[in-house]
């Protein structure tokens, strides 16, 4: 599998305040994104991560390391000819309409006409927008920006998408959606790179990830590598015994209308509670085994660096 | 291609500006005000709408030049337009030349539409189209794109109000720097003359550009002077455009 993206040992610092003071917010940055893989750039806010993708953009010059796209250095023009980037917070010229603003950036590939037409149209049913074709894009709400900013980012027909917080300020239902449409681009064979501070539902989809805190990679690799099988504990709901019984057996949650929520670790604990259950004849309305996820990992690394 | 790109929705964007229209109105106000200035004066009335009217062009241009060409470039970085930009397969120097050739171009139409209202009123007064009349406006446009570059190295790394000030300071120096030469004569020879020969070799010379009144009163100009001032628009015009791309091309975005 080629490298579509590779940065080695990537560093950069601002200076900032009266006395120019410089801190370092990438502190030594390496990862590579394989071909046709979608790779989640992890971390909390300010780990570094919008920084990272404007290296690798040009937009920010590195004090060091190099930074190779599709095997070109990534400051060439010809490197970011099968590019495609949706910005954090997208803010777009808000005079065009959403079928002007695509035609705008179809024109910046040298797109003749009619095709330009044919591609917007496609664009905007991708991601749902064909209503708002003609509307400035200063009416959108946020959601709207957002998969506009997906549409500009394909316009190009891209092998290789980064995604900085693509659902970023999205209700549950639009970040399915693009959930959903980051999917179908990588059925496509595109590859993509994304960015979040939040892992809930999006972690799933990722091949492969790296886990960005206070500008060093914590830990990198497949996600099926990072996170453990082993079962972290189990949540029982039961009913029908006296709370005080399962008190040694594991930590109790809550007690409400008879019914017990409790977190057991380990499995004679678990056997014991069902035990328990079964000669007081009760019931047992949820057994839930939890598995370790990468929200776990991360709120771990998070909290001990 | 990419340049004429960016050029034509920069003039979209520029169009929009209400800073635009406001300018045009005070120039179109300026320009019909001279008419009653004229009716004050004794003598030759014509004259004094010509020579107010051309000098409203020439400030009002200059003030749309500057204040919305030191915001181009800023707007595009402060509202992050500029990485989407940044990211495609361009240069940026086709993106600060796009810029710059909106702008001339929302300039153009800009000074065509006070020429217009200028000539009418003239032709109130004289009851003759007077189209040599663009002869000196044309050099007034070369002055507004010698300009509109400055306006846009300055906002290549500095705030649209600083930028303004320093543009504004590049206009007024620029017409004034001629007077130089007068402090020159009177200097005596030695390390102060050689010192203010070099600074006014360096400082813009925006009278270059001034034919103002040449035609209004009617007097010849060296036609020398046809060749040169527009060679020199091109140069300085030049080295300022490619000062800017230089600053331009090595600053973060952030
Ligand atoms: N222009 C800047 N000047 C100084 N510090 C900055 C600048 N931009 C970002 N930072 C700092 O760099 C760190 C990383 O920021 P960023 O890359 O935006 O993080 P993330 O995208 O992971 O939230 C943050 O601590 C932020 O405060
Ligand atoms: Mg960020």
């Amino acid at each position: 599998m080629a490298d579509i993206l590779e940065l080695r040992d990537v560093r950069k610092a601002f200076r900032q305040g009266f006395l120019l003071r410089s801190r370092e917010v990438l502190k030594g940055i390496s990862f590579s994104v394989g071909e046709g893989e979608i790779f989640g750039y992890l971390g909390p806010n300010g780990a570094g991560k919008t920084s990272t993708i404007k290296c690798v953009l040009g937009l920010l010059f590195p004090d060091g390391g190099t930074i190779r796209i599709g095997g070109r250095p990534h400051l060439e023009t010809r490197a970011k000819a099968g590019l495609g980037f949706l910005p954090e917070n997208p803010y777009f010229y808000d005079y065009l309409t959403a079928a002007e603003f695509l035609d705008f950036y179809a024109q910046l590939f040298g797109l003749p006409k009619s095709e330009r037409r044919e591609r917007a149209a496609r664009l905007l049913g991708l991601v749902g927008m064909e209503k708002a074709a003609g509307l400035q894009l200063r009416k959108f709400s946020r959601g709207m920006l957002q998969r506009i900013g997906l549409a500009q980012a394909l316009v190009n027909d891209p092998s290789f998408l980064i995604l900085d917080e693509p659902l970023g300020g999205l209700d549950p239902l639009g970040r399915k959606e693009i959930r959903d449409i980051i999917l179908t681009l990588k059925e496509d064979g595109k590859t993509v790179l994304f960015t979040s501070h939040i892992l809930q539902d999006i972690e799933m989809i990722c091949d492969r990830v790296a886990i960005l805190i206070g500008g060093r990679i914590h830990r990198q690799g497949r996600l099926a590598d990072l996170v453990s099988e082993n079962i972290l504990f189990t949540e029982l709901t039961v009913s029908g015994i006296d709370p005080a019984e399962v008190a040694g057996l594991g930590r109790s949650l809550s007690a409400q209308g008879g019914r017990i929520l409790l977190k057991v670790f380990d499995d004679v604990g678990l056997e014991s509670v069902l035990d328990l259950v079964r000669e007081r004849k009760g019931t047992i309305h949820a057994l839930i085994p939890r598995v370790q996820t990468l929200e776990d990992i991360f709120v771990e690394a998070v909290k001990n660096p | 291609m990419t340049i004429a790109v960016i050029a034509r929705n920069t003039f979209k964007e520029a169009v929009r500006d209400r800073v635009l229209y406001l300018l045009l109105f005070f120039a179109a106000l300026a320009i019909v005000l001279s008419r009653v200035l004229a009716l004050l004066t004794v003598g030759d009335r014509a004259k004094v709408v010509k020579d107010v009217g051309l000098a409203s062009i020439s400030l009002f241009g200059a003030l749309m030049a500057i204040l919305i060409g030191t915001g181009l470039v800023y707007k595009e970085i402060d509202k992050r337009t500029i990485f989407t930009l940044i990211s495609k397969p361009i240069r940026r120097s086709e993106f600060l030349l796009g810029k710059y050739f909106g702008l001339l171009l929302t300039l153009a139409v800009m000074t065509a539409a006070m020429s217009a209202i200028f000539l009418v009123l003239v032709f109130a007064h004289t009851l003759a189209w007077e189209f040599r009349l663009l002869i000196p406006i044309l050099f007034i446009f070369l002055e507004l794109g010698l300009l509109t570059a400055v306006a846009i190295l300055f906002s290549s790394f500095s705030t649209p109000i600083l930028s303004s000030l320093y543009a504004l300071s590049f206009f007024l120096i620029g017409h004034f720097s001629w007077s130089l030469e007068t402090l020159i004569q009177k200097t005596p020879p030695g390390w102060g003359r050689t010192a203010l020969r070099a600074v006014y070799a360096v400082l813009p010379d925006l009278e270059n550009f001034n034919l103002k009144t040449e035609f209004v009163h009617g007097l010849t100009v060296p036609s020398s002077f046809y060749v040169y001032a527009p060679l020199y628009a091109l140069v300085y015009t030049g080295f300022v455009l490619a000062l800017a791309v230089l600053v331009f091309r090595r600053r973060d975005f952030i």
